[in-house]
């Protein structure tokens, strides 16, 4: 043991080939079951279940399309792009101005406010679920405005989301808003600029990077998103339009393919799900990482 | 800096403050309120029970069964995917070899920092669907299939995984650590490429080797970020709701023959299959405490001053 651990020339050899063995152990972990399901969603039905480790004969391309209209996942995944881009702009546009405004200018009371954003960090969505279904589904009696709010509505869903968004954006941007230098503020003050002049044509601007991290946080957040949908997205009647996400539809997907062993269909449907987000990551993966570990090391 | 300022604060807080007030706060406080009476969720009836439904928490049997299995959980959960994590940025921030320019991580770390990190950015409902054939019970999963041929199983008898009731909590154990162990890694990682390289430096003149280092300098700095992610880790053992509904038999999960339990997935079914809400909320609030006291409990071993450097 000492030998090994000790740094001199000729041992590091074997470290290095059993940091590398484990870490191979573990990628392969992470990457053969994500291998394995990509491979089955070009499989038929028939090679799945005869030998679940042999490559296809053929690629089963039709798979994919089976999943997207037959199963429904073409619309989950419409359904999830528009409560997305509702979400996070949305969620970028109000946690900005919270944080901005919280850092930058004091006034009585204002610790509190940012407390109370901050403790939203630490409460589990599960002990608001109960009373969250029942306060959006009396938004959906409201006159005029409550189909638009109620449940199994778009913008209500998305109103949600901004609110179970907002502790962590607000936490995240308020830190990133105070390190921002004072003297650019109050030259543009000067200058004869109104506060929210100043907030879009010069904070926004500087704050760029953070609300990057931030905002990629929340995109992989909000699609992922699963217990919430679950509960407000849910057809009210016969004749509701379905509104599910994805992750709820895929779920609901592995039920019924399950009864019809549409197997093939199913690994398709979770390939689709699955590539977006995996390439957001590869792309963005820098800011991810660090969007997603600065709040935890502060 | 005075001009106009009051009516910008107040029109930049109002409309995040109206929302995070009523889609978070208010229903915090009334599941307080809730679980203090029998409502039943759809009817505006109810009367107000006092302490009755926290009573009857305590003679539920499969409620306490859902709080043992969260505290096996809570339990095993945080400590397996710390240690792993640890171990993983251990190798890939200081694993590699050593020469004069000082210690290194060990090849193509940039990579299994990508790699190892997917489980994070895939939906809880993906890491369902993927286990579910994965641990599938006949011989068709991926695992089954792998021991089959390895001739570790008897192909007339696969491992029943999910359903098996000795079984089932482990399974849901490994699929947690699974999915947690990236970003815990990368967290440490982070933390740990903030230690200055000088002080790995000198521990090596001084002749210690890899195990002493880690044990002596890494992991004692490492402590702040270490407890916190505890408390994290903690609050997702406490949940598992997704995982547990759908990965495990019987409707709504938590089978076989209650093996598996959680109170995430027992509060679900009581309020929206049994349509107890009442009752529910006790759970949640149950479930708070427990939270709370996890949070309170880790912060306060792991308290210590800062290490300045």
């Amino acid at each position: 043991m000492t030998e090994t651990a000790r740094p001199a020339r000729g041992s590091f050899g074997v470290v290095n080939l059993f940091s590398q063995g484990f870490l191979l152990l573990w990628a392969a972990m992470v990457v053969l079951p994500l291998l394995w399901a990509l491979v089955s969603s070009l499989k038929s039905d028939a090679e799945i279940l005869s030998s679940p480790w042999a490559l296809p004969t053929e690629l089963h391309w039709e798979n994919f399309g089976r999943a997207w209209t037959g199963g429904h996942i073409g619309e989950f995944f419409v359904n999830t792009i528009i409560v997305l881009i509702g979400g996070v702009s949305l969620t970028m546009l109000l946690g900005a101005m919270a944080a901005y405004v919280l850092a930058r200018y004091p006034f009585p009371g204002n610790r509190v406010v940012y407390y109370a954003f901050v403790a939203g960090l630490t409460l589990p969505i599960f002990l608001a679920l109960v009373p969250l279904y029942r306060i959006v589904g009396n938004l959906g009696n409201v006159p005029v405005v409550g189909p638009y709010l109620g449940l199994n509505s778009y913008l209500g869903l998305i109103l949600v989301y901004v609110a179970y968004s907002l502790p962590f954006t607000v936490f995240f941007l308020h830190s990133f808003f105070r390190t921002l230098p004072t003297e650019v503020a109050e030259a543009g003050l000067l200058d004869g600029a109104s506060h929210s002049g100043l907030f879009l044509r010069v904070m926004l601007p500087m704050a760029k990077p953070g609300l990057l991290s931030i905002g990629i946080f929340n995109v992989i957040g909000q699609w992922n998103q699963y217990l919430l949908p679950l509960v407000l997205m849910q057809r009210q009647s016969g004749t509701d339009t379905d509104h599910s996400v994805l992750a709820q539809g895929l779920l609901n997907l592995a039920v019924s393919q399950g009864y019809k062993s549409d197997w093939s269909g199913l690994f398709a449907g979770m390939t689709i799900a699955m590539l977006p987000m995996l390439a957001v990551y590869v792309l963005f993966q820098r800011q991810v990482q660090a969007g997603l570990t600065a709040g935890t090391l502060k | 800096m005075n001009h106009r300022r009051l009516p910008f604060v107040a029109g930049f807080l109002l409309v995040p403050i109206v929302l995070y007030a009523m889609y978070v706060v208010s229903p915090f406080v009334q599941t307080v309120f809730y679980s203090f009476t029998d409502w039943g969720g759809f009817s505006s009836e109810q009367n107000f029970l006092g302490l009755g439904n926290y009573a009857a928490l305590l003679g539920d049997e499969v409620f306490q069964k859902a709080v043992l299995h969260n505290a096996f959980l809570l339990v095993l959960m945080p400590l397996t995917t710390i240690l792993i994590a640890l171990f993983l940025a251990f190798l890939l921030n200081v694993g590699g070899r050593s020469d004069s320019a000082g210690v290194r991580g060990v090849r193509g770390s940039g990579t299994y920092k990508v790699v190892l990190f997917f489980p994070q950015v895939l939906s809880v409902a993906i890491v369902v669907v993927l286990f579910q054939s994965v641990f599938r019970t006949d011989g068709l999963g991926l695992l089954n299939a792998t021991l089959i041929k390895l001739g570790l199983v008897d192909a007339a008898r696969p491992v029943q995984w999910f359903s098996n009731p000795d079984l089932v909590l482990w399974c849901l154990l490994f699929v947690m650590v699974w999915s947690g162990v990236g970003f815990y890694m990368v967290l440490f990682s982070a933390a740990m490429r903030s230690i200055p390289r000088e002080v790995y430096e000198a521990a090596l003149l001084d002749g210690a080797g890899r195990a002493p280092t880690f044990f002596r300098i890494t992991l004692p700095l490492l402590r702040d970020t270490v407890s916190v992610a505890w408390v994290y880790l903690g609050f997702i053992a406490l949940d598992g709701f997704a995982l547990v509904t759908g990965l495990t038999p019987e409707s709504g999960g938590g089978g076989p023959n209650h093996a598996s339990e959680l109170i995430s997935n027992v509060l679900y079914r009581t309020a929206f299959s049994q349509g107890k809400f009442g009752y529910a909320c006790a759970m949640g609030v149950a479930l708070a405490v427990f939270s709370l006291l996890l949070a309170v409990v880790q912060l306060r071993v792991t308290r210590r001053e800062r290490i300045e450097y």
